[in-house]
C-alpha cells in the first residue's frame, strides 16, 4: 500500500513536470523529484517495490521447486551451500564445481539446473521482463541474493588466473566496437558529464563513477516499473548497440559484469536501488 | 581532431597499465566469446559480430590511433563515400530535422522495419535552437551553417562527415551514417541541408 501511494507521488511529481517548457530545467526538476523519492526510501526501506521482488526471491529460494523439488538452500553462491548474506558482494568468482568464472545470475541459474533439476536452455529462452511485466524468477532470486550483501562493500578478489583472465576479456569488449553504428561500451561510458539526450551516462571505466552506480543494480526502473538485473541491463546495451539478443550467462555478460565490478571494488551496494 | 596532451596520454596510459596487469587477451579469444553470446541470432544479424579493420584498429588503440594508422584509415574511409548522382549536396531540412529527431532502426525490436531509419543527432549534439533535450557526447552544432558562412566547400565536407565521419576524424565516435547504410544518401542531404541551409532553424534562430 505504502509503496503504491509513494510511486503516485512520485509520478504525480513527474507528471507536473511535463508543462515546465525548459526541457533543462525540466530534466533538474526530475532528478529533484526522484532524489526525494529516494530519500523517502531511505526513510522507509521497506516502501521500495524492489523489495518485493526480493521477497519473492527469499520463497523461491527457500521454496522447493523444479524436477527434483528441492529448494536452492544447498546453492553455494561462493561462501558456502546456502550461505547468501555476504556472498553477492564477492561475485563474480571463479567456480570448481563448474571450471567457470560467475556472477550472481549465472550462478543461480547454474544451481537451478544442477540441483532443482530446470532446463537451464529453457531457463535463458526469454529471461528478461518485458516493460511493466515483473522481473521473472531467476531475477527476483538475483534481486535477494545481491540485496543480502546490501550496505557491504564489492570485496570480489578477482585475483585467480581465470578471474583475472575473464576481467581482461570484460575490459576488451567493454572497448570492443561492431555493428552498424560502430558502437562500444566506451562509446557512451568513456567521459565524465555525458549525456544521451538528457540521460547522464556514468563514466564507467572510471572507478570513482563506477563505485557509485554499479552496486545499484538489480535496481528498480521507474520507467519501466519493473526490477532491471545486471544481465538484463547488459542486454539492453547491446540491444542498444544493434546486436542481437545478449544471452544471459554468456561468457561475454560474464566478462561485462566482472570487468564492472573489478572497476567498482569498494563501492557500496544498495541494492535493489531505484532507478530513471 | 582532438590533440590529447602528451603528459595526460601518458598519465592515462600508467593508470590503465596498473590495472590490466594481467596479458591482454588475444582479438582471437575476444571474437569467439562475441560469437557464442548471441545463439539464435537472426541471419542478417551475423555479419555485425563481425568487426571490420576500421573497428578493429580503433578498438584496438582505444579509439587513439598512430598517425600512421589513423592516415590508413582516413584514406580508407575516405573512398568509401558515394556522392549523390545529381551533384547536389543539400536537401530538405524540415526532414532532416525529422530524421535528427528519430532514433528508430536496426535494433533486433525494429523488425520488420515500419519506417525509415533515424540518425539521432540529438541523443549526442545540440542543433536547432528550439530542441533542448540534446546529448552532450558530440559537439554543438548551433549555428553550424552560419560559422561556415554556408561555403560550399564546407557543405560537401558536411556531407562526407555525417556519411563517412572517420574520414575526417579517425576513431570518431560518431556512426558512419553512410558507408554503414543506416541513412540513405537522401536523408544524409536533408541531414546537410539542416546544418547548412540559412534557412534552417539551426542557422535562423
Amino acid at each position: 500500500m505504502r509503496v503504491r501511494v509513494l510511486k503516485a507521488m512520485l509520478f504525480a511529481a513527474l507528471a507536473s513536470m511535463l508543462v515546465v517548457p525548459n526541457a533543462q530545467a525540466q530534466d533538474a526538476e526530475t532528478e529533484k523529484a526522484i532524489e526525494r523519492y529516494r530519500q523517502m526510501l531511505k526513510e522507509d526501506p521497506w516502501s521500495n517495490p524492489g523489495l518485493l521482488d526480493s521477497d519473492r526471491g527469499e520463497a523461491l529460494w527457500k521454496t522447493p521447486r523444479g524436477p527434483k523439488n528441492v529448494s536452492l538452500e544447498q546453492c553455494d553462491l561462493g561462501k558456502g551451500p546456502g550461505k547468501v548474506e555476504g556472498a553477492f558482494a564477492e561475485l563474480p568468482r571463479y567456480f570448481k564445481d563448474a571450471d567457470r568464472v560467475m556472477d550472481a545470475e549465472t550462478r543461480i541459474l547454474w544451481c537451478m539446473e544442477q540441483l532443482q533439476g530446470f532446463n537451464a536452455a529453457d531457463l535463458v529462452k526469454r529471461p528478461h521482463p518485458g516493460g511493466g511485466q515483473p522481473v521473472k524468477e531467476l531475477g527476483a532470486i538475483a534481486t535477494y541474493v545481491a540485496n543480502q550483501s546490501s550496505g557491504q562493500k564489492f570485496a570480489a578478489k578477482l585475483d585467480l588466473p581465470q578471474e583475472r583472465e575473464v576481467v581482461a576479456l570484460g575490459e576488451a569488449l567493454f572497448n570492443r566496437r561492431s555493428g552498424p553504428m560502430d558502437f562500444s561500451c566506451s562509446t557512451c561510458h568513456a567521459a565524465e558529464g555525458s549525456r544521451i539526450r538528457l540521460q547522464g551516462l556514468p563514466h564507467l571505466s572510471e572507478p570513482k563513477e563506477a563505485r557509485k552506480v554499479v552496486g545499484e543494480w538489480p535496481a528498480y526502473r521507474v520507467s519501466s516499473t519493473h526490477v532491471m538485473t545486471m544481465q538484463h541491463r547488459l542486454y539492453d546495451c547491446y540491444w542498444q548497440m544493434r546486436l542481437p539478443q545478449l544471452q544471459l550467462g554468456s561468457d561475454v555478460s560474464v566478462a561485462l559484469s566482472a570487468y564492472l565490478a573489478k572497476k567498482a571494488e569498494g563501492g557500496e551496494i544498495s541494492a535493489p536501488a531505484l532507478k530513471r | 581532431m582532438k590533440k590529447i596532451p602528451f603528459v595526460l596520454a601518458a598519465a592515462v596510459l600508467a593508470s590503465s597499465a596498473v590495472f590490466a596487469q594481467q596479458a591482454s587477451v588475444p582479438a582471437e579469444k575476444v571474437d569467439a566469446a562475441i560469437k557464442a553470446a548471441f545463439p539464435g541470432a537472426p541471419e542478417q544479424f551475423i555479419p555485425r559480430l563481425t568487426q571490420d579493420e576500421t573497428m578493429k584498429q580503433c578498438s584496438a588503440s582505444n579509439n587513439n590511433p598512430s598517425a600512421a594508422v589513423a592516415a590508413e584509415i582516413q584514406k580508407r574511409e575516405k573512398a568509401s563515400i558515394e556522392y549523390p548522382a545529381d551533384g547536389k549536396f543539400i536537401g530538405d531540412w524540415k526532414k532532416g530535422e525529422a530524421l535528427a529527431q528519430s532514433g528508430y532502426g536496426l535494433r533486433f525490436s525494429d523488425y520488420p522495419a515500419t519506417r525509415a531509419n533515424g540518425g539521432n543527432c540529438y541523443a549526442c549534439h545540440q542543433i536547432s535552437k528550439k530542441e533542448v533535450s540534446f546529448g552532450t557526447l558530440g559537439p554543438s552544432l548551433q549555428q553550424y551553417g552560419k560559422l561556415r558562412n554556408y561555403a560550399e566547400a564546407d557543405v560537401k565536407a558536411t556531407y562526407e562527415k555525417i556519411y563517412n565521419s572517420h574520414a575526417a576524424f579517425p576513431c570518431s565516435n560518431m556512426p558512419r551514417f553512410g558507408a554503414n547504410k543506416v541513412l540513405t544518401i537522401e536523408q544524409i542531404k536533408d541531414a546537410v541541408a539542416l546544418l547548412m541551409s540559412p534557412d534552417s532553424p539551426v542557422n535562423k534562430d
